[in-house]
Protein backbone atom coordinates (compact mmCIF):
# COMPACT_ATOMS: atom_id res chain seq x y z
CA UNK A 1 0.00 0.00 0.00
CA UNK A 2 1.02 3.79 -0.63
CA UNK A 3 3.01 5.37 1.84
CA UNK A 4 2.82 2.59 4.76
CA UNK A 5 1.92 2.64 8.16
CA UNK A 6 3.78 4.71 10.51
CA UNK A 7 3.62 3.76 14.39
CA UNK A 8 5.12 6.17 17.18
CA UNK A 9 6.05 4.64 20.18
CA UNK A 10 5.90 8.81 22.34
CA UNK A 11 8.64 7.09 24.13
CA UNK A 12 9.36 10.36 26.36
CA UNK A 13 6.28 11.11 27.66
CA UNK A 14 2.80 9.31 29.31
CA UNK A 15 0.51 10.87 27.46
CA UNK A 16 -0.80 7.66 25.34
CA UNK A 17 -2.18 5.02 27.16
CA UNK A 18 0.95 2.39 27.72
CA UNK A 19 -1.95 -0.84 26.94
CA UNK A 20 -2.81 0.95 23.81
CA UNK A 21 0.64 1.44 22.42
CA UNK A 22 1.41 -2.38 23.80
CA UNK A 23 -1.59 -3.75 21.61
CA UNK A 24 -0.76 -1.55 18.52
CA UNK A 25 2.61 -2.28 18.63
CA UNK A 26 2.24 -6.68 19.42
CA UNK A 27 -0.71 -6.32 16.40
CA UNK A 28 1.38 -4.71 13.88
CA UNK A 29 4.53 -6.66 14.86
CA UNK A 30 2.61 -10.34 14.69
CA UNK A 31 0.90 -9.44 11.44
CA UNK A 32 4.29 -9.78 9.45
CA UNK A 33 2.94 -6.28 7.31
CA UNK A 34 5.50 -3.57 7.10
CA UNK A 35 5.67 -0.71 8.86
CA UNK A 36 7.91 1.73 10.34
CA UNK A 37 7.94 2.51 14.03
CA UNK A 38 9.56 5.65 15.39
CA UNK A 39 10.80 6.43 19.36
CA UNK A 40 9.06 9.49 19.32
CA UNK A 41 7.49 12.12 16.65
CA UNK A 42 7.92 15.31 18.90
CA UNK A 43 11.49 14.48 19.46
CA UNK A 44 12.06 13.71 16.12
CA UNK A 45 10.29 17.38 14.81
CA UNK A 46 12.56 18.94 17.24
CA UNK A 47 15.81 17.92 15.80
CA UNK A 48 14.63 18.11 12.55
CA UNK A 49 15.08 14.43 11.13
CA UNK A 50 15.43 14.07 7.62
CA UNK A 51 13.70 10.64 8.21
CA UNK A 52 10.05 12.59 8.28
CA UNK A 53 10.55 14.11 4.93
CA UNK A 54 10.99 10.67 3.77
CA UNK A 55 8.15 9.35 5.50
CA UNK A 56 6.02 12.02 4.55
CA UNK A 57 7.25 12.11 0.66
CA UNK A 58 6.24 8.50 0.38
CA UNK A 59 2.23 9.36 -0.20
CA UNK A 60 -0.80 8.99 2.31
CA UNK A 61 0.66 7.22 4.87
CA UNK A 62 -0.87 5.58 7.89
CA UNK A 63 0.03 6.94 11.13
CA UNK A 64 -0.96 5.50 14.60
CA UNK A 65 0.12 8.50 16.85
CA UNK A 66 -1.90 10.64 18.94
CA UNK A 67 -4.55 14.01 17.95
CA UNK A 68 -4.54 14.49 13.78
CA UNK A 69 -4.13 18.42 13.95
CA UNK A 70 -0.67 17.56 16.30
CA UNK A 71 0.66 15.13 13.63
CA UNK A 72 -0.12 17.34 10.80
CA UNK A 73 1.72 20.50 12.35
CA UNK A 74 4.34 18.10 14.07
CA UNK A 75 5.84 17.28 10.74
CA UNK A 76 5.16 21.00 8.66
CA UNK A 77 7.27 22.19 11.67
CA UNK A 78 9.90 19.58 10.53
CA UNK A 79 9.55 21.03 7.08
CA UNK A 80 8.22 17.66 5.75
CA UNK A 81 4.43 18.10 4.11
CA UNK A 82 2.23 14.94 4.53
CA UNK A 83 0.70 13.39 1.35
CA UNK A 84 -3.29 14.29 0.71
CA UNK A 85 -4.82 11.69 1.93
CA UNK A 86 -2.71 10.63 4.92
CA UNK A 87 -4.92 9.64 7.97
CA UNK A 88 -3.80 9.77 11.69
CA UNK A 89 -5.55 7.17 14.40
CA UNK A 90 -5.33 8.44 18.06
CA UNK A 91 -3.85 6.16 20.46
CA UNK A 92 -4.97 8.46 23.11
CA UNK A 93 -8.50 8.22 22.68
CA UNK A 94 -8.85 4.91 20.14
CA UNK A 95 -8.65 1.72 21.22
CA UNK A 96 -6.14 -0.17 19.84
CA UNK A 97 -8.31 -2.32 17.70
CA UNK A 98 -9.81 -0.03 16.01
CA UNK A 99 -6.61 1.12 15.19
CA UNK A 100 -4.96 -1.98 14.10
CA UNK A 101 -8.33 -2.17 11.77
CA UNK A 102 -8.25 0.51 10.65
CA UNK A 103 -4.18 0.58 10.08
CA UNK A 104 -4.59 -2.95 8.42
CA UNK A 105 -7.67 -1.77 5.87
CA UNK A 106 -6.39 1.05 4.47
CA UNK A 107 -9.58 2.20 3.81
CA UNK A 108 -9.70 6.16 4.62
CA UNK A 109 -10.59 5.50 7.63
CA UNK A 110 -8.75 7.29 10.80
CA UNK A 111 -8.72 11.33 10.70
CA UNK A 112 -7.97 12.86 7.61
CA UNK A 113 -4.24 14.56 8.98
CA UNK A 114 -4.15 17.10 5.84
CA UNK A 115 -7.58 18.60 6.71
CA UNK A 116 -6.11 19.40 10.44
CA UNK A 117 -7.97 16.81 11.98
CA UNK A 118 -11.62 17.01 10.23
CA UNK A 119 -12.98 13.57 9.44
CA UNK B 1 19.58 29.23 18.60
CA UNK B 2 18.07 27.41 15.27
CA UNK B 3 17.74 23.57 15.42
CA UNK B 4 19.76 21.20 14.17
CA UNK B 5 19.66 18.54 11.60
CA UNK B 6 20.55 15.20 13.51
CA UNK B 7 19.87 11.97 12.39
CA UNK B 8 19.96 8.53 14.79
CA UNK B 9 20.53 4.78 14.17
CA UNK B 10 17.52 2.69 12.71
CA UNK B 11 16.98 -0.84 12.79
CA UNK B 12 15.61 -2.60 9.51
CA UNK B 13 14.20 -5.95 10.43
CA UNK B 14 13.15 -8.17 7.38
CA UNK B 15 9.54 -9.76 7.68
CA UNK B 16 7.84 -12.10 5.50
CA UNK B 17 4.10 -10.54 4.64
CA UNK B 18 3.05 -13.94 6.63
CA UNK B 19 1.35 -13.07 10.62
CA UNK B 20 3.73 -14.92 12.99
CA UNK B 21 2.90 -17.30 15.82
CA UNK B 22 1.95 -15.40 18.95
CA UNK B 23 5.06 -16.17 20.91
CA UNK B 24 7.39 -14.94 18.00
CA UNK B 25 5.53 -11.83 17.32
CA UNK B 26 5.14 -11.17 21.09
CA UNK B 27 8.83 -11.42 21.63
CA UNK B 28 9.54 -9.25 18.49
CA UNK B 29 6.99 -6.88 19.71
CA UNK B 30 8.80 -7.17 23.09
CA UNK B 31 12.45 -5.92 21.66
CA UNK B 32 11.07 -3.27 19.15
CA UNK B 33 9.68 -1.95 21.97
CA UNK B 34 13.00 -2.01 23.94
CA UNK B 35 14.81 -0.17 21.09
CA UNK B 36 11.78 2.62 21.04
CA UNK B 37 12.43 3.33 24.27
CA UNK B 38 15.63 4.05 23.65
CA UNK B 39 15.00 6.19 20.82
CA UNK B 40 16.06 3.78 17.79
CA UNK B 41 13.54 3.80 14.60
CA UNK B 42 12.40 0.31 14.10
CA UNK B 43 11.39 -0.50 10.50
CA UNK B 44 9.83 -4.16 9.31
CA UNK B 45 10.10 -4.47 5.76
CA UNK B 46 9.70 -7.03 2.64
CA UNK B 47 12.99 -6.52 0.93
CA UNK B 48 15.81 -5.37 3.02
CA UNK B 49 18.34 -2.94 1.25
CA UNK B 50 21.21 -5.01 -0.12
CA UNK B 51 24.26 -5.53 1.23
CA UNK B 52 25.70 -2.76 -1.02
CA UNK B 53 22.98 -0.38 -0.09
CA UNK B 54 22.79 -0.14 3.56
CA UNK B 55 23.57 3.28 4.78
CA UNK B 56 26.12 4.09 7.93
CA UNK B 57 22.59 4.75 9.69
CA UNK B 58 21.40 2.14 8.97
CA UNK B 59 21.23 -1.66 10.71
CA UNK B 60 19.63 -4.73 9.11
CA UNK B 61 18.64 -7.95 11.05
CA UNK B 62 16.66 -10.85 10.24
CA UNK B 63 13.10 -11.29 11.60
CA UNK B 64 14.14 -14.14 13.86
CA UNK B 65 17.00 -11.83 15.39
CA UNK B 66 14.24 -10.25 16.76
CA UNK B 67 11.76 -13.10 18.22
CA UNK B 68 14.87 -15.73 19.15
CA UNK B 69 17.28 -13.77 20.61
CA UNK B 70 16.66 -12.20 24.28
CA UNK B 71 15.71 -7.98 23.74
CA UNK B 72 18.78 -6.75 26.19
CA UNK B 73 21.44 -8.53 23.59
CA UNK B 74 19.76 -6.84 20.62
CA UNK B 75 19.72 -3.55 22.49
CA UNK B 76 23.59 -3.98 23.56
CA UNK B 77 24.11 -5.16 19.73
CA UNK B 78 22.75 -1.85 18.58
CA UNK B 79 23.82 0.30 20.72
CA UNK B 80 27.19 -0.89 20.56
CA UNK B 81 27.29 -0.34 16.40
CA UNK B 82 25.39 3.46 17.37
CA UNK B 83 28.41 4.37 19.41
CA UNK B 84 30.86 2.91 16.80
CA UNK B 85 29.25 5.01 14.02
CA UNK B 86 29.11 8.13 16.49
CA UNK B 87 24.91 7.62 16.44
CA UNK B 88 24.20 8.39 19.86
CA UNK B 89 21.02 6.65 21.05
CA UNK B 90 18.12 8.81 22.66
CA UNK B 91 18.15 11.29 25.54
CA UNK B 92 15.83 11.91 28.20
CA UNK B 93 14.79 15.33 27.01
CA UNK B 94 11.07 15.47 27.07
CA UNK B 95 10.13 16.94 23.91
CA UNK B 96 8.38 19.91 25.21
CA UNK B 97 8.03 22.73 22.89
CA UNK B 98 5.39 24.96 20.95
CA UNK B 99 3.87 23.32 17.68
CA UNK B 100 2.10 26.35 15.68
CA UNK B 101 -1.54 25.19 13.86
CA UNK B 102 -0.43 27.81 10.62
CA UNK B 103 -4.03 27.51 10.06
CA UNK B 104 -5.01 29.39 12.95
CA UNK B 105 -2.54 31.19 13.57
CA UNK B 106 -2.90 35.35 12.64
CA UNK B 107 0.87 36.26 13.70
CA UNK B 108 -0.63 38.36 16.14
CA UNK B 109 2.78 38.14 18.00
CA UNK B 110 0.97 37.53 21.29
CA UNK B 111 3.03 34.43 21.88
CA UNK B 112 6.59 36.15 21.13
CA UNK B 113 6.13 39.08 23.20
CA UNK B 114 4.33 36.89 25.91
CA UNK B 115 6.93 34.11 26.08
CA UNK B 116 10.12 35.22 28.71
CA UNK B 117 12.22 32.85 27.02
CA UNK B 118 12.56 33.55 23.52
CA UNK B 119 11.31 30.46 22.39
CA UNK B 120 9.81 32.57 19.29
CA UNK B 121 10.75 34.63 16.26
CA UNK B 122 9.77 35.88 13.38
CA UNK B 123 11.04 34.78 9.76
CA UNK B 124 12.13 36.66 6.70
CA UNK B 125 8.38 36.70 5.29
CA UNK B 126 7.54 37.98 8.92
CA UNK B 127 5.15 35.48 10.09
CA UNK B 128 5.47 33.61 13.65
CA UNK B 129 7.67 30.52 14.21
CA UNK B 130 9.47 28.65 17.06
CA UNK B 131 13.45 29.38 16.76
CA UNK B 132 14.26 27.89 20.01
CA UNK B 133 12.88 25.45 21.09
CA UNK B 134 15.79 23.87 23.65
CA UNK B 135 14.50 27.63 25.91
CA UNK B 136 10.99 25.98 26.35
CA UNK B 137 10.34 25.53 30.01
CA UNK B 138 9.30 21.36 30.24
CA UNK B 139 5.41 21.35 31.34
CA UNK B 140 4.47 25.25 30.66
CA UNK B 141 1.95 25.43 28.21
CA UNK B 142 1.45 29.46 29.02
CA UNK B 143 2.19 31.05 25.77
CA UNK B 144 -0.51 28.44 24.28
CA UNK B 145 -2.97 29.92 26.74
CA UNK B 146 -2.49 33.51 25.39
CA UNK B 147 -3.21 32.46 21.63
CA UNK B 148 -6.51 34.43 21.01
CA UNK B 149 -6.73 31.35 18.15
CA UNK B 150 -6.39 28.39 20.03
CA UNK B 151 -3.03 27.76 17.25
CA UNK B 152 -0.19 26.79 19.58
CA UNK B 153 -0.22 23.29 20.44
CA UNK B 154 2.02 21.14 22.92
CA UNK B 155 1.73 17.50 21.76
CA UNK B 156 2.46 16.32 25.26
CA UNK B 157 0.10 18.57 27.33
CA UNK B 158 -2.64 16.52 29.28
CA UNK B 159 -5.57 18.54 28.36
CA UNK B 160 -6.97 19.79 24.90
CA UNK B 161 -7.42 21.41 22.87
CA UNK B 162 -3.47 22.81 23.61
CA UNK B 163 -2.85 18.94 23.07
CA UNK B 164 -3.63 19.16 19.77
CA UNK B 165 -7.31 18.25 19.83
CA UNK B 166 -9.54 19.95 17.63
CA UNK B 167 -10.62 23.53 18.57
CA UNK B 168 -14.14 24.45 19.33
CA UNK B 169 -15.68 27.51 19.18
CA UNK B 170 -16.01 27.44 23.00
CA UNK B 171 -12.36 27.10 23.26
CA UNK B 172 -11.88 29.96 20.97
CA UNK B 173 -14.06 31.93 23.12
CA UNK B 174 -12.56 30.68 26.23
CA UNK B 175 -9.29 31.98 25.07
CA UNK B 176 -10.38 34.85 24.14
CA UNK B 177 -11.16 35.96 27.32
CA UNK B 178 -7.72 35.48 28.87
CA UNK B 179 -6.22 37.16 26.00
CA UNK B 180 -5.95 40.43 28.07
CA UNK B 181 -3.63 38.46 30.75
CA UNK B 182 -3.35 41.85 32.92
CA UNK B 183 -6.86 41.09 33.49
CA UNK B 184 -6.40 37.98 35.04
CA UNK B 185 -5.78 39.42 38.74
CA UNK B 186 -7.65 42.47 38.45
CA UNK B 187 -4.96 44.76 36.76
CA UNK B 188 -1.65 44.63 35.31
CA UNK B 189 0.43 41.74 36.67
CA UNK B 190 3.89 43.80 36.65
CA UNK B 191 1.68 47.06 37.68
CA UNK B 192 0.30 44.97 40.53
CA UNK B 193 3.32 43.02 41.62
CA UNK B 194 5.14 46.54 41.94
CA UNK B 195 2.45 47.95 43.72
CA UNK B 196 2.04 45.39 45.99
CA UNK B 197 5.69 45.62 46.47
CA UNK B 198 5.66 49.15 47.43
CA UNK B 199 2.40 48.74 49.55
CA UNK B 200 4.69 45.89 51.41
CA UNK B 201 7.63 48.44 51.51
CA UNK B 202 6.16 51.03 53.00
CA UNK B 203 4.23 48.94 55.53
CA UNK B 204 8.12 47.28 55.98
CA UNK B 205 8.46 51.04 57.73
CA UNK B 206 5.62 51.16 59.74
CA UNK B 207 5.96 47.52 60.76
CA UNK B 208 8.54 45.93 59.57
CA UNK B 209 6.72 43.00 58.26
CA UNK B 210 8.65 41.78 55.32
CA UNK B 211 7.55 38.37 55.98
CA UNK B 212 3.85 39.27 55.37
CA UNK B 213 5.06 41.05 52.09
CA UNK B 214 6.54 37.95 51.10
CA UNK B 215 3.77 36.14 51.65
CA UNK B 216 1.48 38.67 49.71
CA UNK B 217 3.83 38.19 46.85
CA UNK B 218 3.79 34.55 46.81
CA UNK B 219 -0.02 34.43 47.10
CA UNK B 220 -0.34 36.59 43.76
CA UNK B 221 2.33 34.08 41.74
CA UNK B 222 0.28 31.36 43.13
CA UNK B 223 -2.79 32.26 41.78
CA UNK B 224 -1.09 33.21 38.41
CA UNK B 225 0.45 29.97 38.53
CA UNK B 226 -2.97 28.36 38.74
CA UNK B 227 -4.62 30.14 36.33
CA UNK B 228 -1.97 29.35 33.15
CA UNK B 229 -0.61 26.20 34.38
CA UNK B 230 2.82 27.88 34.54
CA UNK B 231 5.93 25.38 36.68
CA UNK B 232 6.80 27.58 39.95
CA UNK B 233 10.29 27.50 38.26
CA UNK B 234 9.10 29.62 35.39
CA UNK B 235 7.67 32.25 37.63
CA UNK B 236 10.62 32.22 39.06
CA UNK B 237 12.44 33.71 36.09
CA UNK B 238 9.83 36.34 35.67
CA UNK B 239 11.37 39.12 33.50
CA UNK B 240 10.31 42.48 34.59
CA UNK B 241 7.62 44.85 33.42
CA UNK B 242 9.45 46.82 31.48
CA UNK B 243 11.19 43.88 29.79
CA UNK B 244 8.31 42.61 28.65
CA UNK B 245 7.21 45.83 27.07
CA UNK B 246 10.46 46.77 25.46
CA UNK B 247 10.54 42.56 23.98
CA UNK B 248 6.71 43.43 22.52
CA UNK B 249 8.17 46.66 20.67
CA UNK B 250 10.74 45.40 19.11
CA UNK B 251 8.62 42.25 18.01
CA UNK B 252 6.40 44.58 16.85
CA UNK B 253 8.92 46.84 15.05
CA UNK B 254 9.87 43.59 13.46
CA UNK B 255 6.45 42.16 12.54
CA UNK B 256 5.89 45.81 10.65
CA UNK B 257 9.42 45.68 8.69
CA UNK B 258 8.21 42.61 7.06
CA UNK B 259 5.57 42.45 4.32
CA UNK B 260 3.18 39.33 4.41
CA UNK B 261 4.82 36.17 3.02
CA UNK B 262 4.18 33.04 2.33
CA UNK B 263 1.97 31.14 4.43
CA UNK B 264 3.80 27.72 6.07
CA UNK B 265 0.63 26.13 5.53
CA UNK B 266 1.35 22.06 5.19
Amino acid sequence: MAGGILYCHCAYARVVPAETKSAVLDGLSGSGTEFDAVADLCEMAARSDPRLRELAARGPVRIAACYPRAVKWLFASAGAKLADGARVFNMRTDSAGQILEGLEAGDGTGKDATTGGAP
Amino acid sequence: MIRTETRRLRVVVAVDGERTDVRKGRQRAETMRALLDKGYAVSAVREPPADGEIDSETIVLGADALSDTAPETVLDTVRALGEERGLPEGGTWKPWFPVIDYQRCTDCMQCLSFCLFDVYGVDKAGSIQVQNQDNCKTDCPACSRVCPEVAIMFPKYRHGPINGEEVHEDDVRREAMKVDISALLGGDIYAMLRDRSEKARSRFARERDDERALKERQKCLIRLQQDLDVPPEVLAALPTGDEIRAKAEAARRRAEQHSPGERKDA
